[in-house]
């Protein structure tokens, strides 16, 4: 395990703390701090548009932009399945260097296990992120307040359609691709803008409605969206309408809903609209007055509806 | 129960009936349907297609029924002198 | 999408909503019995369209929810056998079996492949010789064609290692049993379509006569069933009980020949039981003896059907319209769709988790 580090790990992620060769990086990092982890256990390992590597840099990253700070540092761990492939292994390693090069974050500490066969699902991941938190105001759902514009930072439901046409094979001609990506950039402008976030969510397992279920409950107030409003890519609604998914329960990552003030809600937009991450950015709808904690989502065709999330993903149904 | 989701036929391959197949356009996807129980079925026709197979063919002349009948409705309401109100 | 989005037009859906209402001049109780029907009223919130006095009743139009326990048991079974292979739609992987469900079974090992169409079924076998690969066939007469498709071609191929465990339902036994309960409130159907695409619509005819109902055959997307429920509205106003056709684009009188040819073929009618109603009889589809070699039930010796487990679920009551969901006393609370005891509240059609997932939007937020 030693030699893998030494030989793949370590050169991929070359950087001074790491190099040290040390049990922990020695840091200088001062003020308020955003800490954050997560576990990545994606199957298939490898998908369109990414693979488990860019959404174990990016997923990090994105947690620490949600906390309104700059990521900085970066963990990584890794648990093998034995047998798997070094070719995979270093791919995915690779991956995670240049997805983080692309934001500037360092990946300073890390391990390496291997379980027997069928332990784990061939690779399981592990990062921890701290970055320096830049937005004055706390961002969090108990800052949201009555009339705050709720904006979609771009089109929905792409990563979980590109996941699962793969691990199921569905055979669509031409792959859509997940749109895994690193959201910093998009979120540090608009702090920098001087906008009063309120909170910021980025989407993944769950989808668009999962996020929205939990702020209002958690802010204890209502959230009325249009779902007319809410951009899906044609060919992604139309993957959707086959697998008899609803993109807004899809999962995504490289996508955040943004709480702001009504009054700054087009200053937003201009700020989200600069980066082509974000470059779809839109209002799908407003926190309402009342106390209920519920989401309320007017369709196509004016009814409304509760939304709710789902016990479990969502998997392709037939009826 | 019962999915089906309108299709374009781009294409149709196969010499056998039961496994003829097109390649049909649904909004952008592109997929492989079976056509065994849409035979009359033509490059250009839409299809409604259920778990992977085209069950009926479109027809396109009864789609428009639905929108006929609305203003059929509506011509009778202004012929009644009736308003239609929220 | 062509054939779709213009279905789905809000000014049309408002103008329709209008016509109903000027139409009817006393409350109605509809049945729309299919699932797909189910889950675009409760998503595009077309009840809240419609007027005070028109009921919509779910009825058990889901194939899903009302495929027997003992099923599940089986599927579960069989892919708790090490070598074997189930495929299954996705829709059952989370039905509950009486211990678990398929789910559950594969997070504990059991290979079992969530496929899109039965051919992929096909597939799974051609690819995994030594392999015995199951198909779970489930539905209504909509996806028999289809799941016959693979039996009829698994034979014809010759394919040794594949074989389905079926478990079928008839839509019109179904209506008739619920027409036939002292109980019944429901005045008129909203037929499914796409099992009308299947099977044309003539074996209404006597079940309108008989029961006196209209019987609408209806399609999936929101202006079909609101044009639905005016042609039904509007015959029970002028005392009509006839079948009529507003999925016309889809649905012929006569049906899908060649679909009904190759179910005639591979399956024969048999009695089913139906989760939460009881058995009804010629309710559902087995595989013919000429196909008894393809039968899972058969190649695996399964074992005989045990009786159903009493609980407090009274999704049988909930299925057949007798009772709506906030009636039941563990609705939303001992049972979530977290947590559910049934498989109304299972499956994303059913209809406790429908009314649980709408929860009704109270008159002050209804102001615009």
């Amino acid at each position: 395990m030693e030699r893998l580090l030494d030989t793949l790990i370590r050169p991929a992620f070359a950087n001074p703390p790491l190099d040290r060769r040390h049990d922990g990086a020695r840091l200088d990092l001062a003020g308020r701090l955003a800490f954050t982890t997560d576990s990545y256990v994606v199957r298939p390992l490898f998908f369109p548009g990414g693979d488990i590597g860019t959404l174990a840099v990016n997923g990090t990253v994105n947690d620490l932009a949600m906390c309104g700070a700059r990521p900085a540092y970066l963990s990584a761990s890794f648990i093998l399945e034995e047998g798997l492939s070094l070719d995979t292994l270093r791919r995915v390693v690779h991956s995670m260097s240049d997805a983080a090069a692309a934001v500037g974050v360092e990946i300073v500490t890390g391990d390496l296990k291997v379980v027997d066969r069928g332990k784990a699902d061939g690779l399981f991941v592990n990062t921890a992120g701290v970055g320096r938190i830049v937005a004055a105001d706390p961002i969090e759902p108990q800052s949201v307040r009555p009339g705050d514009a709720v904006i979609v930072s771009g089109d929905l439901a792409r990563h979980g359609i590109a996941v699962m046409a793969t691990r199921e094979g569905l055979g669509f001609e031409s792959a859509i691709e997940s749109d895994c990506a690193p959201l910093a950039d998009p979120v540090l402008a608009l702090i920098e803008a001087g906008i009063a976030v309120h909170c910021l969510r980025d989407l993944t397992r769950g989808g668009l409605a999962s996020a929205l279920v939990e702020i209002a409950e958690t802010a204890a107030l209502s959230i009325d969206i249009d779902e007319t409003a809410v951009p899906v890519r044609e060919d992604v609604r139309s993957a959707c309408e086959l697998l008899g998914l609803d993109p807004l329960h899809v999962a995504n990552e490289g996508r955040f809903v943004a709480f702001v003030p009504a009054a700054e809600a087009v200053r937003a937009l201009a700020q989200l609209r600069r980066f082509p991450v974000s470059e779809a950015a839109t209002v799908i709808g407003a926190v309402g007055q009342a106390a209920t904690g519920r989401v309320i989502c007017k369709s196509a065709i004016g009814g409304r509806h509760v939304l709710d999330m789902l016990a479990g993903d969502q998997l392709p149904r037939i009826c | 129960m019962c999915l089906a989701v309108p299709g374009k036929i781009l294409a149709i391959a196969g010499e056998d009936p039961i496994m003829r197949v097109a390649r049909v356009d649904f909004g952008g996807i592109v997929k492989e349907i079976n056509l065994a129980y849409a035979p009359e079925a033509e490059i250009g026709a839409y299809v409604l297609v259920h778990v992977g197979f085209a069950i009926s063919v479109v027809d396109e002349k009864e789609a428009g029924r639905v929108f006929e009948h609305l203003r059929v409705i509506g011509d009778i309401e202004a012929e009644l002198g009736v308003e239609v109100r929220q | 999408m062509k054939f779709r989005d213009e279905y789905r037009d809000p000014e049309a859906a408002r103008r329709f909503a209008v016509a109903i209402a000027r139409a009817a001049t006393r409350p109605w109780t509809l049945m729309e019995v299919c699932g797909g029907q189910t889950h675009a009223i409760v998503r595009c919130g077309i009840d809240e369209l419609l007027p005070t006095g028109i009921t919509l009743v779910h009825g058990p139009g889901c194939p899903v929810c009302v495929t027997p326990v003992d099923y599940v048991d089986k599927a579960i079974e069989i892919a708790d056998r090490p070598g074997t292979i189930l495929a299954s739609f996705g829709d059952m992987l989370r039905v509950p079996g009486s211990n678990g469900d398929l789910f559950a079974a594969k997070s504990r090992g059991a290979d079992i492949r969530v496929v899109y169409s039965p051919l992929d079924a096909l597939t799974i076998a051609r690819a995994n010789p030594n392999r015995e690969v199951v198909f779970f066939a489930v539905g209504f007469e909509t996806t028999a064609p289809a799941n016959g498709m693979a039996v009829y071609r698994a034979r014809r191929e010759g394919l040794q290692n594949f074989s389905m465990l079926a478990s079928h339902v008839l839509v019109p036994p179904a209506m008739r049993s619920i027409l036939s309960l002292p109980t019944n409130k429901i005045q008129g159907f909203l037929a499914a379509g796409h099992v009308c695409t299947i099977m044309g619509f003539e074996e209404y005819v006597p079940l309108a006569s008989q029961f006196r109902v209209p019987i609408v055959v209806t399609g999936f997307e929101p202006l079909d069933i609101l044009e639905g429920v005016y042609l039904c509205v509007r015959q029970l106003e002028a005392g009509r009980a006839e079948v009529e056709n507003q999925y016309s684009r889809s649905v012929q009188r006569e049906g899908n020949q060649l679909a009904q040819k190759i179910m005639r073929e591979v399956f024969r009618v048999v009695r089913r039981r139906w989760r939460g109603i009881g058995e009804i009889e010629e309710s559902g589809l087995g595989l013919a003896e000429t196909y008894r070699d393809l039968d899972a039930e058969t190649r695996f010796g399964l074992v005989v059907s045990r009786e159903e487990r009493q609980s407090d679920c009274i999704s049988g009551l909930v299925l057949c319209g007798e009772r709506k969901p906030p009636e039941c006393p563990a609705f939303g609370t001992r049972c979530t769709p977290e947590h559910p005891l049934g498989v109304t509240m299972v499956s994303s059609e059913g209809a406790c988790a429908a009314y649980y997932r709408y929860r009704g939007v109270p008159v002050a937020e209804a102001a615009e």
